[in-house]
């Protein structure tokens, strides 16, 4: 269970929000909406704990994520706007390096065929440079196939994707809250997730 | 813990490889530097012997900080260090991983190749082996500190030159000691003791520099 109580965040001199605050429960998808500069990506910064708020407080099943430090972060998968792949390496060497570095088990069979669903069959000994904007993303998306930790933070997981891979990230979502996850997202697409609980919170 | 910073450096040095014109240039840089000395001041056996430990040690100085700012700018620019931020184990214990990788690619070949350098300056094969003992021992501290000023500097516009500004006046003790040790060695009083200074250096700032670094990463991050 996530919870946020009376955050207030502040960039620069502008105050972006204040006193907002939710509640997520097992198997249920927070959809931020707002306008560009309305403080989503703030907000999902501050769920993952690199922002620290002004006000307020977060608290993962029921403790301070600021107590809670590792322990969180081994419950939490953040997918940025960034898709934090590295181009020098193929997209084989980028999912097992990320898995090894966040001390998950991902095994070579499991990486190829988070490969294969999203795609990129073929391309997993082709360094990342070669790719196209959208491969890329589905690269960084394919973490997400095998993904087992409970709290999902995607920041706009939809951008540069073709039709046909909105629905499949759409399917995964859905996957992942019938497991019993939890997963807070940006979006300004409309994209109808099938499965779960969809709450949303509009910023402004 | 080993097992993150093994992954760490693994991964960088598979970069690195990927990537090898940096470690290139850097080493060619510092070939260059040092060789354009006895071209520069002369062929007096002399002259040149008391010159080469200071010359061969800023060289390796100024080679170390050429790669510095791609420390952490690139995993900055992707987004991979946002993700190495949230992994669930201290940065410090990554960032340690990455000095310990730039230290193999720009601090090792330096003093591989130092012995050769130094036979232009004419010095002893006893002060060649000084020679890279000494910068085998202090170039780790040369990536220890460098490490803090990169995650100082980093995102900021013309952060390389605030990074030597920042930078070089702490290496002045690794210099000082580095340096010292092949001087007392030419001089007939010999280097150990200099050598366990570096050695502490060393030792200092890798314990050190990483948790400092990933401190000021934190804020870089924010």
């Amino acid at each position: 269970m996530l919870e946020a109580d009376n955050l207030e965040c502040v960039r620069g001199e502008r105050r972006l929000f204040a006193g907002l605050g939710f509640r997520l429960n097992p198997g249920e998808l927070l959809n931020l909406q707002g306008r560009n500069g309305s403080g989503k990506t703030s907000l999902l910064r501050m769920l993952i704990g690199l922002l620290p708020p002004e006000n307020g407080e977060i608290r993962w099943q029921g403790e301070s994520i600021r107590k809670l430090g590792d322990d969180y972060r081994g419950d939490l998968c953040y997918l940025g706007h960034l898709n934090a792949i590295k181009e020098e390496l193929t997209p084989l060497e980028n999912l097992l390096a990320a898995a090894r570095l966040a001390e998950e088990n991902l095994s070579e069979d499991d990486a190829l065929d988070a490969l294969e669903q999203v795609g990129l069959a073929g391309r997993e000994d082709l360094a990342c440079k070669y790719l196209s904007q959208g491969q890329k993303r589905r690269v960084a998306l394919a973490r997400l196939v095998k993904e087992k930790r409970p709290l999902w933070i995607l920041d706009e997981p939809f951008v540069a994707l073709d039709v046909a891979a909105v629905d499949w990230l759409a399917g995964i979502i859905s996957g992942h809250l019938q497991r019993g996850g939890l997963a807070v997202m940006t979006t300004h697409q409309q994209v109808d997730i099938p499965a779960g609980t969809v709450r949303e919170l509009r910023l402004s | 813990m080993l097992k993150i910073i093994l992954a760490v450096i693994g991964r960088d040095l598979k970069l690195a490889m990927r990537r090898q014109a940096d470690i290139v240039s850097a080493i060619f840089f510092f070939v260059i530097v040092v060789s354009l000395f006895p071209l520069g001041v002369g062929p007096e056996p002399d002259l040149l012997r008391t010159l080469a430990p200071g010359v061969l040690w800023v060289a390796a100085l100024l080679a170390t900080m050429l790669s510095l700012p791609r420390l952490f700018a690139d995993d900055h620019r992707d987004g991979t260090l946002e993700q190495l931020a949230l992994a669930p184990h201290p940065l410090g214990i990554v960032v340690t991983g990455k000095v310990i990788a730039h230290w193999l690619v720009s601090g090792l070949p330096l003093a591989l190749i130092a012995p050769i350098l130094g036979i232009q300056f004419d010095l002893s094969s006893k002060a060649l082996l000084i020679l890279t003992g000494s910068i085998l021992l202090g170039t780790p501290a040369l990536s220890g500190i460098g490490a803090i000023g990169a995650a100082l500097t980093l995102g900021l516009r013309g952060g390389g030159v605030l990074l030597s500004l920042l930078v070089l006046p702490l290496y002045i003790p690794v210099l000082i000691f580095g340096a010292g040790a092949v001087d007392a060695t030419v001089s007939g009083l010999g280097g150990e003791g200099h050598l366990s200074l570096l050695a502490a250096l060393t030792f200092a700032s890798l314990g050190f520099a990483p948790w400092a670094s990933a401190a000021a990463l934190k804020i870089a991050l924010e």
